[in-house]
């Protein structure tokens, strides 16, 4: 009953919360929430760690813009397709990496995901170091005219929410406990017969997809596409997002990617701030050089904090992770 | 003479650069299986350590004025004291934990490094002008060949065999084998394993900044210049497997030579080819070229 409430606070919340803050910021935020729930889904539940989520994020991104802009599809059919490329690239990318465990898979997912950056670099349609630029946003369903900011904002938060409620119900399901007992202990799961490497695969797939879809719908929100959204930083700062938020937690990393994206646009102000207080001048800098921040609290999570802000407090009161 | 159509000359100077990246390849992927072997650590901070020796052989010329040389001495001693550090202080919690722990760690190092010398010195390169010794290029009749490029592939073969001889062939490297193997047996036998472990790192690294200050002179000491060649490394890595020595030394110069002559046939796939021999070795032999199959 507790739980019904929370959720209707917070939807709530979402529905109140572009007459408050900036819209565009907020999508911007809803976009990462659910590119780390997707990402959590692999990681957290099923305790593979993929370090080439960028790959999908941004190459569902590129594909989405592409098919708006130059192809001159419909809305609809750009997040679809983009949604689709995500997964393919997600059934290629798992294919070959769940042949190795461990810490192997997680640098093969780099490395393949590496390769991509370099093949978005080279190809024709990415506009390559300038990105794509100016796509349109268009009419759903040809009649929705998303031009406007708050009917943009509503619509991302329904894909938003679905993605989270699809989440959801995937941990909840019988497979999700399938691979629950995957990530807990993979000899006992084969020794039960279960044929382990295909629910590795569905479920680098489905975590693929989500995150394709997320990456499209940021293109969608921000009008342009480009390698950052590829690179390797990007897939450190999803495994950020969720270790700050709390591992394996349901509503972890939507609190990490809310602390981690506010963090990256506040922090030059921080910067100023700390400048002025220990008059030390190398601080101004801080807003330009995001990346010493996010490594330092990188180093923390994994020393002092691995059960991340939701997982510390779940522990703290004693419930069950799954909040 | 031609080759498919390719000049010999252009040829031979594409294969020696591919050396050369093969030397770095098999330096760095050297080191994190040395790491890896005792620490179960991958080593992501490999590349921006390696990024480290170099800025300290330009930051030596730079600002006090000492010569390539003694660089080539000093910055492995300093990165290979600071990688100590770092495993004093940060490593050593996780040893017992999952090996991502390790990993993200050392991404977080990684992160910060990088993020340091970029607040300081910006993106774009410094210059750093090869050792008068070491200048020029002699001509061998059917090629010309620039002496310090030929330097880097001698230089790091005799430090990678080096290594090899210590680990495979001398007491100290059975102590390492075997602590590798099992290392509460070794302690067991009164060896310091602890200590042991610390120097590794340590060892691991400093042989990174040595590839950094031998890499200097060819490429522009940036601070993004580890980060790109670490994942190219990790893929090294899984195409050899890291049970053996002389298999990351063989694999990375192989894959330095094959990237080297993709530049001559097919310039569009050398920045990826190392990933595409990768995907085939592991659909035909997932443990890896040298590796053990479980």
């Amino acid at each position: 009953m507790n739980k019904k409430i929370g959720y209707a606070i917070v939807f709530a919340a979402l529905l109140a919360a572009p007459f408050v803050m900036y819209p565009i910021f907020l999508m911007k935020v809803l976009c990462f929430i659910l590119f780390a729930c997707a990402f959590n889904l692999l990681f957290g539940f099923t305790g593979l760690l993929s370090f080439g989520h960028a790959a999908f994020f941004g190459g569902a991104g590129y594909v989405a813009g592409y098919c708006l802009t130059s192809l001159g599809l419909p809305t609809e059919a750009g997040l679809i397709l983009g949604t689709a490329a995500g997964a393919l690239i997600g059934l290629v990318m798992g294919t070959i990496a769940i042949r190795r465990e461990g810490i192997y898979f997680t640098m093969i997912t780099l490395a393949l995901a590496q390769m991509l950056y370099f093949l978005f670099l080279q190809a024709p349609f990415t506009g390559g170091e300038d990105g794509l630029q100016g796509v349109p946003r268009g009419k759903l369903l040809g009649m929705i005219d998303l031009k406007n900011d708050l009917v943009m904002y509503y619509v991302v938060m329904a894909i938003v929410v679905a993605g989270f409620a699809l989440i959801v119900r995937i941990v909840h399901s019988p497979f999700g406990q399938v691979l629950k007992a995957i990530k807990e202990n993979e000899p006992r799961a084969i020794s039960l017969g279960y044929d382990v490497d295909r629910y590795k695969l569905l479920a680098f797939v489905l975590s693929a997809s989500l995150a394709g879809l997320a990456g499209a719908t940021k293109t969608l929100v921000l009008g342009f596409e480009t390698l950052t959204d590829v690179h390797w930083s990007m897939s450190g700062l999803v495994v950020l997002m969720t270790l700050v938020g709390g591992l394996g937690t349901i509503i972890g990393p939507i609190v990490g990617a809310i602390i981690i994206i506010a963090l990256e646009n506040k922090l030059g102000e921080l910067g100023n701030f700390l400048a002025k207080l220990t008059t030390i001048d190398w601080f101004r800098s801080l807003g330009g050089s995001v990346t010493i921040v996010t490594g330092f609290i990188f180093i923390v999570c994994v020393l002092a904090f691995r059960r991340g802000i939701v997982g510390e407090i779940a522990a703290r009161f004693k419930k069950p992770t799954q909040l | 003479m031609e080759i498919f159509g390719i000049p010999l000359q252009a040829m031979l100077s594409q294969l020696l650069l591919g050396l050369v990246n093969g030397s770095f390849y098999a330096m760095l992927s050297l080191g994190l299986a040395v790491i890896f072997g005792l620490l179960n650590v991958i080593n992501f901070a490999h590349g921006a350590l390696y990024m480290m020796g170099a800025f300290l052989a330009w930051m030596g010329l730079f600002y006090l004025g000492l010569n390539y040389w003694v660089m080539l001495v000093v910055a492995p001693l300093l990165v290979g004291g600071f990688g100590i550090i770092l495993e004093k202080t940060m490593l050593r919690w996780l040893y017992k934990l999952d090996h991502v722990y390790g990993l993200l760690l050392t991404f977080g190092i990684t992160l910060m490094l990088e993020g340091l010398f970029r607040s300081f010195y910006g993106v774009s390169g410094q210059p750093y002008s090869v050792p008068s010794l070491l200048a020029g290029a002699t001509d061998l009749g059917f090629m010309f060949l620039p002496i310090y490029r030929a330097w880097i592939v001698v230089a790091s073969l005799v430090v990678c065999f080096a290594t090899w001889f210590v680990i495979e062939k001398t007491k100290l490297g059975a102590y390492l084998r075997a602590g590798t193997e099992n290392p509460r047996l070794v302690e067991a036998f009164g060896i310091n394993v602890p200590l042991m472990v610390t120097l590794t790192y340590g060892f691991g690294v400093a042989l990174a900044a040595f590839a950094g200050v031998l890499a200097a002179p060819v490429i522009q000491v940036s601070p993004l210049m580890g980060s790109n060649l670490i994942i190219t490394v990790f893929a090294v890595v899984v195409i050899g497997g890291m049970g053996s020595i002389l298999g990351s030394i063989i694999t990375g110069l192989g894959l330095g030579i094959i990237e080297g002559m993709t530049r001559v046939f097919y310039p569009e796939l050398s920045a990826t080819v190392v990933f595409i021999v990768m995907a085939i070795v592991l659909m035909i032999r997932p443990a890896g070229l040298f590796g053990k199959e479980k």
